[in-house]
């Protein structure tokens, strides 16, 4: 398409093309809105990179029950979201859901682990969970190391393919008519008293409501439109096997095993500013934990490693918020864009295209940063 | 499908692929005596089980890997051929332990 054929008005201009910007935006098409989606460059900062590709419930939640009870309904939601993302596209995003595991190397984090899923069951019996010991673990894998204490098991958690399924909603965004503009960042969001004005690179689009969906770019674009995003970014890093016989049915939060073969390997967190690059400690300790719970892994072959920057609220949760100065301006945060996609496309969509706000998001607001106010729901 | 241009080193090795022996010249890698041993698949690739072979020649395509002395998913390209190596083509996804 060229420059001159792309309509310039639209019904909702989403600032960010990943997981996040894209799940929203075909959740706007889905609802007959005109939408574009306005996407960075390259080389820009996506989180969506460094997704593990976890659909993950167990223990989120401990000190904010709704977080857990919105992460249980996207889980929840995850299969019915990939059978209309493959039937409108015939791209598969590979979502699995046996169950998730957490494993533990030692007695005591094995009862930290069970103490918090209990106090979260106690509040909602739909967050159950079993603990394994060694012997129900090696049963359900047998890979895993005779010398690991045990595990946590929910039958809430799944995972999916964070790449398929960026893929399959840019195609079903695109098939129902919504406009993705690549390399068109955000430079500048202009309310104007009807509408606002979204500032590109390759010019002006003007749009009835915008989303910021931005990722790290959102603490540039919020103040824009009266909103606050107090975002951080926080380091992962991966590691990548070669492709592997099928050794794991389930996913844990350290190791995983793509459809592919591929395994996967994480689960750190650092607070290096800005940087995205990996480090020699960083992956030895990966390493030294995948090995640990799968000793097999020690003959494996690792393929590729990178770091991805999360985007962290100061409390971890998300921040879903209209703008009360310039109503029609939304932001959407979080760090867990696979395990929220689902619910960011069905339930976040139509309330952004119009609808009544979810109850379910009342405590997704930045009011709980700000220490004079008393929010009831934190 | 390829000729060998007349070799400057006529010193040779013995590897055996696929359980066939093979005399090969010593400054060949894996992949170039695969191919002059008129196998141009070594693999069927891990995820759709098609048949695979040596391309790039250079490292950089990884559709010439094979198990070499037991290793699996080493690129044929990039190792030279050692006397008594045993190469075997890679059926899909690397078994571990």
């Amino acid at each position: 398409m060229t420059k001159g054929m792309i309509p310039r008005t639209f019904d909702i201009v989403v600032a960010g093309g990943g997981l996040v910007g894209m799940a929203i935006a075909w959740g706007l098409v889905r609802e007959g809105r005109r939408v574009a989606v306005c996407d960075g460059n390259d080389s820009a900062l996506r989180a969506a990179r460094g997704n593990f590709g976890l659909v993950w419930v167990q223990g989120k939640g401990g000190r904010c029950l709704p977080y857990a009870q919105w992460s249980l309904d996207s889980s929840a939601r995850w299969a019915a979201f990939a059978a209309q993302l493959l039937r409108e596209t015939g791209v598969d995003a590979c979502v699995e859901r046996p169950g998730g595991i957490e494993l533990c190397e030692t007695p005591q984090q094995l009862d930290e682990g069970r103490q918090l899923l209990e106090s979260l069951r106690e509040r909602d019996a739909a967050l159950d969970y079993a603990v394994l010991d060694n012997t129900a673990l090696r049963r359900r894998i047998p890979a895993a190391s005779p010398a690991l204490a045990g595990a946590l098991y929910s039958r809430n958690d799944g995972h999916a393919s964070p790449l398929f399924t960026l893929r399959a909603l840019h195609e079903a965004f695109q098939a129902r008519g919504g406009v993705y503009l690549p390399d068109n960042e955000v430079k500048e969001v202009i309310p104007r008293p009807s509408h606002f004005d979204v500032v590109t690179p390759s010019g002006m689009l003007e749009a009835g409501r915008v989303v910021l969906a931005a990722g790290l770019g959102n603490a540039r674009l919020a103040p824009m439109v009266g909103l606050d995003a107090p975002i951080s970014p926080l380091r992962g890093q991966i590691m990548v096997t070669e492709k592997l016989a099928p050794f794991l049915d389930y996913p844990t939060l350290v190791v995983r095993q793509t459809r592919e073969g591929s395994v996967m390997l994480g689960d750190s967190a650092e607070q290096v500013g800005f940087d995205d690059g990996v480090s020699r400690d960083v992956m030895a300790d990966i390493a030294r934990r995948a090995r640990t719970a799968f000793p097999l892994l020690a003959h494996a072959r690792i393929v590729r490693a990178w770091g991805a920057l999360r985007i962290m609220t100061p409390d971890g949760l998300p921040v879903y918020e209209q703008s009360q100065r310039y109503p029609g301006a939304f932001i959407a945060i979080c760090h867990s864009g696979v395990t929220l996609a689902a619910a960011h496309a069905d339930i976040l969509a139509p309330w952004i295209a119009g609808g009544p706000r979810p109850r379910v998001l009342e405590p997704f607001v930045t009011a709980r940063f700000n220490p004079s106010t008393t929010h009831s729901h934190v | 499908m390829f000729e060998q241009l007349p070799p400057g080193n006529t010193e040779t090795v013995s590897i055996d692929i696929d359980g066939h022996g093979q005399r090969v010249p010593a400054h060949f890698t894996v992949a170039a005596a695969l191919l002059a041993s008129g196998r141009d698949a070594c693999r069927l690739s891990a995820v759709s089980g098609a048949p695979r072979g040596p391309f790039c020649m250079m490292g950089v395509c990884f559709d010439c890997l094979v198990e070499i002395d037991g290793v699996p998913n080493v690129q044929g390209c990039m190792t030279p051929v050692r006397e008594g190596m045993q190469v075997r083509a890679m059926q899909g996804k690397a078994r571990l332990g």
